[in-house]
């Protein structure tokens, strides 16, 4: 079980949050076209190795956490606010 | 047979248990194998594939072999380890896998039949034909394979979940475990001490010479207001970031578990630092009749000796090839066993100046090729290395130690690498990856002394890594014997015959060289192909010899052919504990609104829909089936009703930017609604598919209450919170769920606003003062009330909202003020007939699929501005005119009999397979007396009026049904705004 760290509330379980994907992509401006969205909807880079990720604290403060993730070995590098920049280890 | 004296009995105590059937007895302190053994019963159950006998082969839970089921009736426990379960009081055990009887067994004819079952046996045997699997055989294979029996009634015990945090967690309690613990418990730590057997001590429980070091040390921890001893409890998995699961078997060693004590504990437990102070299992050698009742593992014999003072055979033979065997002889021979001779593979060994001095024959450089005996071994033929003169040797016991493998399965569940040691010929616990270190014998520290020492050091290393200051030592055992012969790896005697390197799934030597030459070389695939080290044990005693047999195959080394991967659990673990309390009603939580208990005292019938009961109808005497539901639909339609929609999520949005943000969030414009007013909102998901509905009203210029469907409310508000944070930061928006904060009722029919006039306090609801679409404020019955003039029937209608402790109060009060019109409540049941009669959607059209086009919502979508699923709802495909559209059906036919279904697909002739759409959901209309539904038809629009047949195969049914527009009734909305 993942133990990740809100911070706003401190090391939880992973039980408590959910879930959504990939923290690298942002929403284009409206008048960016149909590309543009398809992308930030579709296109997935499906990295083996460190990935941001977006987890809501759903069970807890409903703030979604900025995760730095090892998709191979789980590891989280670094949890952070929605506005915070997580650099991935090279 | 129970030796005369010594072993950790308590002998003044007699416990009398049933194997089989027949009455024995044992002593406190007994396991069931011991108490078995004790009473001179060597056979205890036949084996899965060939229904050879078998007989306790370990004294730990790596048993293949003594798998019983355990307890009768709905507490039976099938493949329970004979060599782990606590003698208790009436115990009663039934041999597994055996027909008619264990001395008997008919299908260990199927031991003659065995080249018939060559590994992969289950793939070649069975393939063909196929009619005759599921007929045939595989009634066969369950019956002749199957291990136990799982008992067929709901478990009577309760389990419970258990939440630990710990600094350092010792898994373990040998020598390098108590070392560790105190080690870390001096400095300061929380320790948690878990141990699978019922008494701390691990391999020192077999070790008199060191007994009081053990009781001194645990007398130490046992004042240590931080640690924590778990006897009984089996870590089983290390999962990422130090979080790891255990299992406490608080009430497993008695006939049943007291009154309110959980029979198991399951713990996860959250460690800053753990120590694997796992030990090592000893290997088993493959050599024919390897499976004899009467062949054990050395270390085992040693332990009924000198831990349970049990002599598991009168005569042994002790076959290694390695130097600790010779301490188990030496065991055996203090306890009055004879040993006749030490097999030795090895051509010398540091020992045999020792094993001189106890009087035994030792033969090197010789090895074990022939069991004699079949229900009970008999004898071993003996024989040099690689051939020459064989000679029988009289025993009836058969001690083996292939060698010694570090019990790495925790520390390998982190993924930590394994490293191979050709000095200890073993797998040792490679460089950690998580917070963890291997202590002991778990990473080849053989030796109590040694073991002790290497836990102190892992111990202190743990609490400093978890932050503390290690302190002073404390007495460690003397250091033990020194030099030894190293180690000689060999897994198997060089002669052919049935020599099993997995005794649980009837794997021998020869089918992994099977698998091999069928195209199996990687261990996983040769694994999988020959069912080599799964089921209960795991292999945990023959595993690396299979690995052996496979390597030297290949011609490859041990090192590279490598271990199949560890997964969780180490040994089995109940289902019951898996889940504890989280069982029947208990598995998620119930919601109830406000109204529950009004409901169910006035005839609700009530159902769970997702977490929430509610009403599905009321029902008055004597009524059944569709009555009460076609009545109280009526009711609405004639006069008046009332509904519980407290379920409804509900959100309370508020900021500078509130409008601004649900523009965006809704398809429609929210900025433009009034102070005082709803507005009925569609919502898309950002691939432009529909996400949910609701009525949005504004209470202020800052201030919304937007509702959605029961059933999204919670992805919604994460939706929202998503698009609140990440996406718009800049804007100024509050928000959270107000749905359990609010009862809120649905006043529906011609009647309901002469109802309210007459309950509602200080609000004009005159038609022109309170138009359709009106929001305000007032009481009812003195409780503040919020009114909507919002309709889902498609009558004049209105929702009132209250806080929750004033719903029932509010719900009375309206029904007395409906009582002269007839009112009366409506389930969710006649809720749904009327909105497929007004033709509003729900959750099975917004069914993750349908567009707002599809939906023929289309007029929803705003022309300017941005909102969250623009773009991509402007795709060609998703506006392809062919796409399946919403209509509404109605059956041609009258009859109530002949019934329309959700699901059925639409058909332009009876009999034909091309669908050209589906219904969504169906009702028996009180309007129009008869079967009437939604539907998504290709060309829908285009189709009204035509006639199709609604065809539902699974029922072999078929029905004539008309294309109509969605809303059955009132489609030009006047009663709405009467």
């Amino acid at each position: 079980m993942h133990r990740i760290t809100c911070p706003w509330c401190g090391p939880r379980d992973e039980i408590e949050f959910h879930y959504r994907g990939d923290a690298t992509v942002s929403r284009p401006p409206a008048g960016a076209g149909a590309a543009a969205f398809y992308d930030y909807i579709y296109t997935r880079g499906n990295p083996l190795g460190w990935h941001l990720e977006w987890w809501a604290h759903a069970g807890g403060c409903r703030q979604w956490v900025k995760v730095l993730r090892n998709t191979a070995t789980h590891e989280i590098k670094a949890t952070g606010k929605a506005w915070d920049a997580l650099n991935k280890p090279k | 047979m129970r030796l005369a004296a010594g072993g950790r009995i308590d002998r003044a105590r007699r416990i009398e248990f049933r194997f089989d059937g027949r009455v024995f007895e044992g002593h406190p302190g007994d396991t069931l194998a011991s108490a078995l053994l004790a009473n001179g019963v060597r056979l205890v159950g036949r084996s899965f594939k060939y229904h050879r006998p078998r007989g306790i082969f370990t004294a730990g839970p790596e048993e293949p072999n003594a798998l019983v089921d355990l307890r009768a009736g709905a507490r039976r426990e099938p493949n329970t380890r004979a060599t782990t379960v606590e003698l208790f009081d009436g115990l009663e055990a039934a041999s597994q896998n055996r027909f008619p009887s264990l001395e008997f067994d008919v299908a260990a004819v199927g031991g003659l039949l065995s080249r018939f079952l060559p590994a992969g046996f289950y793939y070649k045997t069975f393939m063909w034909p196929a009619a005759f699997w599921e007929k045939v055989y595989e009634p066969l294979i369950r019956r002749a394979a199957g291990l136990g029996r799982a008992a067929d009634a709901p478990d009577p015990d309760q389990y419970e979940a258990m939440h630990a945090h710990c600094d350092v967690l010792v898994v373990g309690s040998g020598a390098a475990g108590l070392a560790a613990a105190r080690a870390a418990g001096a400095a300061g730590a929380r320790v948690i001490l878990a141990e699978q057997d019922f008494e701390l001590g691990g391999g020192l429980l077999v070790e008199p010479a060191h007994e009081a070091w053990r009781t001194q040390t645990l007398l130490a921890l046992a004042a240590m207001p931080d640690v924590r001893l778990l006897p009984r409890t089996t870590v089983f998995g290390f999962y990422e970031h130090n979080v790891l699961g255990a299992v406490e078997r608080v009430a497993d060693h008695l006939p049943e578990p007291p009154p309110y004590v959980a029979r198991q504990r399951y713990w996860t437990v959250r460690a800053k630092q753990v120590v694997l102070a796992t030990g090592a299992i000893e290997r088993l050698i493959a050599f024919p009749g390897n499976d004899r009742p009467g062949v054990m593992l050395a270390s085992a014999a040693e332990a009924y000796a000198r831990r349970y003072a049990v002599a598991a055979g009168r005569r042994a033979v002790v076959f290694a090839n390695n130097d600790w065997a010779y301490y188990a002889a030496f065991a055996l021979k203090q306890a009055g066993i004879e040993v006749a001779e030490i097999v030795d593979v090895r051509p010398e060994t540091a020992k045999a100046i020792a094993t001189h001095h106890h009087g035994i024959p030792l033969s090197l450089a010789s090895e074990v090729v022939a069991v004699a005996g079949r229900k009970s071994v008999a004898g071993v033929t003996v024989r040099p290395r690689g051939g020459g003169r064989a000679r029988r040797i009289e025993a009836d016991l058969i001690c083996v130690s292939g060698g010694h493998d570090p019990a790495v399965a925790l520390a390998s569940h982190t993924r930590a690498p394994l490293r191979w040691s050709a000095e200890l010929a073993a797998f040792l616990p490679g460089d950690p990856v998580q917070a963890e270190r291997s202590a002991g014998a778990a990473r080849g520290v053989f030796g109590i002394a040694a073991a002790a020492h290497d836990g102190a050091r892992a111990g202190a290393e743990a609490a400093e890594a978890a932050g503390f200051r290690a302190a002073a030592g404390f007495a460690l055992p003397l250091p033990d014997e020194a030099h030894h012969t190293p180690i000689q790896a060999f897994w198997e005697a060089g002669v052919p015959g049935k020599s099993f390197v997995d005794l649980q799934n009837d794997v021998t030597a020869a089918d992994i060289r099977l698998a091999q030459r069928e195209g199996y070389q990687h261990v996983e695939h040769a694994k999988r192909y020959t069912t080599h080290g799964m089921a209960t044990d795991q292999g945990k005693t023959g595993g690396i010899v299979g690995v052996g047999v496979l390597a030297k195959a290949r011609g490859a080394t041990v090192e590279q052919v490598g271990l199949p991967t560890y997964r969780p659990y180490v040994t089995p673990v109940t289902w019951g504990a898996v889940a504890g309390r989280e069982v029947g009603k208990h598995l998620t939580p119930t919601r109830r609104t406000a109204l529950h208990h009004w409901h169910l005292r006035h005839g609700g019938v009530l159902q769970e829909t997702g977490l929430w009961m509610r009403p599905f109808y009321y029902t008055a005497t004597g009524e059944a089936g569709w009555e009460p539901i076609l009545r109280e639909a009526r009711a609405v339609r004639r006069a008046v009703g009332i509904c519980d929609v407290s379920t409804l999520g509900k959100i309370d949005v508020q900021g500078r930017d509130a409008a601004v943000f649900l523009d965006r969030l809704y398809t429609n414009t929210f900025s433009t609604l009034p102070v005082g007013r709803a507005r009925y909102g569609l919502m898309l998901r950002e691939d432009g598919i529909v996400f949910d509905d609701g009525t949005t009203s504004r209470l202020g210029e800052q201030h919304y209450l937007m509702t959605t469907t029961t059933a999204k409310a919670a992805d919604v508000l994460e939706h929202m919170d998503y698009h609140a944070q990440i996406v718009w930061p800049d804007l100024d928006v509050r928000f959270c769920s107000v749905t359990d904060q609010w009862a809120q009722m649905s006043v529906a029919g011609p009647k309901s606003r002469a109802t309210l006039q007459s309950c509602v306090e200080g609000l004009d609801l005159s038609n022109a003062a309170f138009p359709f679409m009106a929001v305000g404020e007032g009481t009812v019955a003195g409780c503040p009330v919020r009114v909507f003039r919002v309709s889902f029937s498609g009558e004049m209608a209105y929702e009132i909202a209250t806080p929750s402790y004033h719903g029932v109060a509010v719900w009375e009060a309206i029904l007395a003020a409906g009582r002269p019109f007839g009112i009366l409540p409506y389930g969710l049941e006649a809720l749904n007939l009327l909105r497929i009669e007004k033709g509003h959607v729900a959750g099975s059209e917004l069914n993750g699929q349908t567009t707002a086009r599809d939906l023929g919502l289309e007029r929803m979508l705003k022309k300017s501005g941005d909102y969250i699923g623009r773009v991509l709802a402007e795709r060609p495909a998703l506006n392809a005119p062919n796409r399946p559209r919403l209509v509404g059906i109605r059956a041609v036919d009258l009859s109530f009999d002949r019934r329309l279904r959700g699901g059925a697909h639409l058909v332009e002739k009876p009999g034909s397979s091309e669908s050209l759409g589906w219904i969504t959901t169906v009702t028996f209309s009180v309007e129009l007396k008869r079967w009437i539904g939604l539907a998504m038809l290709r060309n829908g629009a285009a189709r009204k009026g035509q006639r199709l047949h609604a065809a539902f195969p699974l029922r072999n049914e078929s029905v004539e049904v008309e294309i109509a527009s969605p809303h059955h009734v009132d489609p030009e909305n006047e009663r709405v705004r009467a």
